[in-house]
């Protein structure tokens, strides 16, 4: 009796030790961004690119007020409600008092200056992708942003989601460094497989979700429903998108679609930041487009 | 026998006629259906005529004026179309098949009618332009008007 109840402690002290070591936040390279030279004006396009104002400015922002990046939008899912954080330089709430690795380690490994997991609904998974370069570049313009004061809003999520250790293990099953679309490709086509599956994470939207909210990188871009509960963000792949890459670049651009419907929806902020890109990088998602898998 | 058959097959007739009676009402377009048919129909007008246009801001159509001039007039014209009886109350997305109206169109009437405004401005500029350029830099604020109401008033594909 004595000696199964031994066993018993053993195991769960061992269970939790492992818990323990497969949750564990992943550090960043001691050496990371070293040597580079931060660009804003280049920044500035890697944040039009990233679209970090379509979750993070103020809800209902218009205009210039959108790059206050205060936070505070609300996205509802089947594991409770994420409410943006403050991106703003701002000291008190938001990363005015990060350093670039702080940031760095947050935007591609989704680990906070304290060690702590962030959730999914930041699209880290994507943003593993990213260059040191780009990162660097990034961090320098987001810091020439207003600042906002407005503390963060704690995420609703029920149990066991509120374990943010849990996202480690989440994290070991479904963040990985390599891209959907395997192997050698073009010079244009590398560059949209990092703009799409990297900086833009139009994944996060177009791809389908399995039951922990991981995508389904088997029906890569395939479509999924739309979070509002209403219609659907539609398939992009060969198998449901006959567009030429011209029409495809000419939506990039103006919106327009070949038949002269406009973009709309959370697409139209995308359209607007894609439009800010130099014409190769709305080329280069077209031709990434045409060279995925078709999946219906 | 043949009583016991004609009852329940008379009953069965008048079921079936009454199923049908309600069948067809079903089908008989309601106000709603209307409204959502006759907004896609003037939807259609307008991206028929800014598809002339971005034909030529393209390059695939030549530049012609009187063409241009007609496809513009005819926008600022759609453009000017009253709303109302057109977005009736209580056919947004959801209430009724086809609809993509978001509720914000009754909701913000203000933010609404702004965005049309602004199509009327854009395709306002657009009449009489003089050459290819004056096209192309037309249609860059006709698409910015589409885009802008479809992003905060349009719901996403059924």
């Amino acid at each position: 009796m004595r000696g199964s109840l031994t066993l018993l402690l053993t195991g769960v002290v061992l269970a939790a030790v492992a818990f323990y070591l497969l949750t564990a936040p992943a550090p960043l390279d001691d050496d990371y961004g070293k040597g580079l030279v931060a660009d804003v004006a280049a920044g500035q396009l890697v944040f039009a690119a990233g679209g970090c104002v379509s979750c993070h400015a103020a809800p209902e922002a218009k205009d210039e007020a959108k790059l206050v990046l205060s936070g505070g939008l609300p996205f509802a899912s089947d594991f409770g409600t994420f409410y943006a954080p403050n991106i703003s330089p701002g000291d008190a709430h938001g990363i005015g008092a990060w350093s670039l690795g702080e940031f760095a380690r947050a935007v591609t490994k989704g680990v906070s200056p304290d060690g702590r997991h962030y959730y999914p609904a930041f699209p880290y998974t994507s943003y593993t992708h990213l260059t040191a370069q780009d990162v660097t570049n990034l961090f320098a313009y987001m810091r020439t942003l207003p600042a906002s004061d407005t503390p963060n809003i704690a995420h609703d999520v029920s149990f066991p989601f509120n374990i943010r250790r849990g996202l480690g293990l989440w994290k070991k099953l479904f963040r990985s460094d390599d891209f959907v679309l395997a192997g050698d490709v073009s010079a244009a086509v590398a560059r949209g497989r990092y703009l799409v599956e990297g900086l833009a994470h139009c994944g996060e939207c177009h791809t389908p979700r399995n039951a922990v909210g991981a995508l389904k990188r088997d029906a890569w871009l395939s479509g999924a429903p739309n979070p509002s509960g209403k219609g659907k963000i539609p398939n992009i792949t060969p198998a449901a998108l006959d567009w030429s890459e011209a029409d495809l670049v000419e939506y990039f651009t103006s919106g327009f679609t070949p038949d002269y419907d406009s973009v709309g929806g959370g697409m139209a902020e995308v359209v607007s930041n894609l439009a800010q890109l130099p014409q190769s990088d709305r080329a280069a998602i077209a031709a990434y487009l045409k060279a995925i898998p078709a999946v219906e | 026998m043949k009583l016991s058959f004609s009852i329940p097959f008379s009953v069965g007739l008048s079921i079936a006629i009454v199923a049908t009676m309600g069948l067809a009402a079903s089908h008989a377009a309601s106000s709603s259906d209307k409204a959502v048919a006759a907004r896609k129909a003037l939807m259609q007008m307008v991206s028929y005529n800014a598809g002339l246009l971005g034909a030529v801001a393209k390059g695939e159509a030549d530049f012609d004026a009187a063409m241009v001039n007609s496809a513009a007039t005819n926008l600022n014209a759609l453009a000017k179309f009253d709303t109302v009886s057109l977005w009736l109350e209580g056919t947004e997305q959801g209430a009724v098949d086809g609809s993509r109206a978001k509720p914000e169109i009754w909701n913000d009437t203000a933010g609404f009618a702004d965005k049309f405004a602004a199509l009327e401005k854009a395709s306002a500029d657009l009449i009489g332009a003089a050459d290819l350029d004056a096209v192309k830099a037309g249609m860059g604020a006709v698409g910015g008007a589409c885009k802008a109401c479809h992003e905060t008033y349009r719901g996403p594909e059924n």
